[in-house]
């Protein structure tokens, strides 16, 4: 079976794998859109803070199915010795790596799809501007999340310990990245903080692709940022990498 | 038949500045079963993983299937089924699930419920690999190195942790192997299991082989074989290299005085014997 097949195969089977688990489909998937719903109600009404909320969830989306399950699953496949064992065969790892990956990045089309649609069916923000801004910020996005994620996952020790690791950054990134409200509204030093991270950056794009009607071209800096985060994932992500 | 499947000659590896494989040596033909026996921490799982590509060697010269293992080449792991001493698969996958999944990687894999049965887990090949027992799931560590059908199987420790029925059933997979013309190489520190399967065994010690040679025919250096008989109701025992002699003088000298030698034994030194000389040295300086 060539490379190309068997990557096909791999990502199907983790598309199976992501049903069979209940518990992290509901983090990745089921977490977000409840926040969503959550907020949504009570902000309903308020197209201002709508406006603010759909692009947030759509961008906290990005950061959990792609960031959060990266991190957790490495760790577990680590600790459970799948990736040794993967090791010894004749898979590829490119093949590997495609399907593992391919299925996270469905996982957050998917999801900015949800929340989108759901933000204009319940609550009337219209449909994204900016149909291809909003495909470039998630697809950034993702690199550069689920490349943190992998990185992330070589600094945890064992997969008990994975929710604290990976909360301790998801949770304050999450409330300081404007999620829920305007990032503004923060004290300047978490304000700063949230300028430095990708989070607020990825929500600024696809804000834009969504409620401004603002291109690529007017989030140049944004992108930028995230482009960064993702090049120093990536460089981590591959050089700590740890079979075993 | 007497190609070589597996050459290492003065392999060397080390971990900062600890020495785990200190110049060992050893050659696997074709259609053999070797075992590599060793206590715990001897360097036998070392070796088995630069075999198997997992690790980088600091020296020496190895050959697996005419392939160096470092260089990690596709087709040499098409060839060749790996057991790890402990290795999970994705839980939430069956038995069958998993077999065909790992068998798509392979040029000519077996037919899965083929290779299920081979295992003996055809009644759970439905089951989720996280309800299956211990045993189970070692054969279904089995199973996936199978699923290949490679020339050359390495077993790290398989039955560790085993209890003795379950143990008694992994044998008889091996066995099974053997039967199929495989190549296995299998790390042990159970004597009975490198006795009752390997037509080689190499015994490692501190990261290099003290002994080799077929199970039955180690012979320790010093212990001989040991002839004991009774006499007036105690046990007489004398160690000799070769018993011939022995046993002749002994004879002869009973049949002179007309008497029986009494509970007669002679017995060839053990697997166990060689084993705890050659390991156990340093620790009985006067063993």
């Amino acid at each position: 079976m060539s490379s190309v097949a068997l990557a096909w195969q791999q990502f199907r089977l983790e598309r199976k794998l992501f049903w069979r688990n209940p518990s992290a489909a509901f983090f990745s998937f089921v977490l977000p859109l409840a926040l969503l719903l959550l907020f949504a109600s009570v902000y309903a009404g308020n197209d201002d803070l709508l406006e603010v909320l759909i692009p947030g969830i759509a961008g906290l989306s990005v950061m959990a199915t792609t960031f959060n399950s990266m991190a957790f699953n490495l760790t577990f496949l680590r600790e459970q010795g799948i990736l040794k064992r993967l090791r010894g065969t004749p898979m590829p790892t490119v093949s590997y790596l495609a399907g593992f990956l391919g299925s996270a990045v469905l996982n957050a089309f998917v999801q900015v799809m949800l929340v989108v649609t759901i933000g204009h069916l319940l609550y009337g923000v219209s449909w994204p501007q900016d149909w291809g801004a909003l495909v470039v910020f998630t697809g950034v996005g993702v690199i550069a999340f689920g490349s943190l994620g992998i990185a992330l996952s070589h600094a945890i020790p064992n997969f008990d310990s994975a929710a604290a690791y990976v909360n301790a950054i998801f949770l304050p990134v999450m409330f300081v990245s404007g999620v829920f409200y305007s990032s503004e509204k923060l004290p300047p030093v978490l304000e700063g903080a949230a300028g430095a991270l990708p989070l607020k950056h990825v929500i600024d794009g696809l804000s834009g692709a969504i409620v401004t009607g603002a291109g690529v071209a007017d989030n140049v800096e944004a992108l930028a940022v995230v482009i960064l985060w993702g090049a120093a994932g990536m460089l981590l992500a591959v050089r700590g990498f740890r079979w075993e | 038949m007497g190609e070589l499947a597996i050459e290492v000659s003065d392999l060397r590896k080390s971990y900062g500045s600890v020495e785990a494989i200190r110049g060992l040596s050893f050659e696997v033909e074709r259609g053999q079963v070797f075992g590599l026996l060793g206590p715990n921490g001897a360097g036998k799982t070392t070796t088995v993983e630069i075999l198997e590509g997992y690790r980088d060697r600091n020296g020496g010269h190895v050959r697996v299937l005419g392939h160096d293992p470092a260089r990690r080449d596709r087709r040499l792991q098409e060839r060749v089924g790996i057991v790890l001493q402990d290795s999970g698969f994705y839980p939430r996958l069956t038995v069958q699930e998993a077999v065909a999944h790992m068998g798509r990687a392979y040029p000519k894999p077996r037919d899965t419920d083929g290779t299920v049965g081979l295992v003996g887990l055809s009644d759970s090949a439905n089951v989720r690999s996280n309800k299956l027992s211990g045993g189970q799931r070692r054969r279904l560590d089995l199973a996936l190195a199978l699923v290949g059908d490679p020339e050359l199987v390495f077993l790290d420790e398989p039955t560790t942790g085993f209890d003795p029925a379950a143990r008694r059933e992994a044998w008889e997979v091996v066995r099974s192997l053997r039967d199929l013309g495989k190549t296995v190489l299998l790390t042990t520190h159970y004597l009975d299991e490198a006795q009752a399967l390997a037509d080689r065994v190499a015994i490692v010690k501190d990261g290099a082989i003290v002994a080799a040679g077929p199970p039955g025919e180690l012979a320790p250096s010093s212990a001989g074989y040991r002839v004991s008989y009774l006499a007036n109701g105690e046990r007489v025992s004398h160690q000799t290299a070769d018993p011939t002699d022995l046993l002749h003088r002994l004879t002869g000298d009973a049949i002179a005085r007309g008497e029986r030698l009494q509970g007669l034994e002679v017995a060839r030194p053990t697997l166990e014997d060689v084993y705890l000389e050659l390991t156990d040295v340093e620790d009985e300086p006067g063993a």
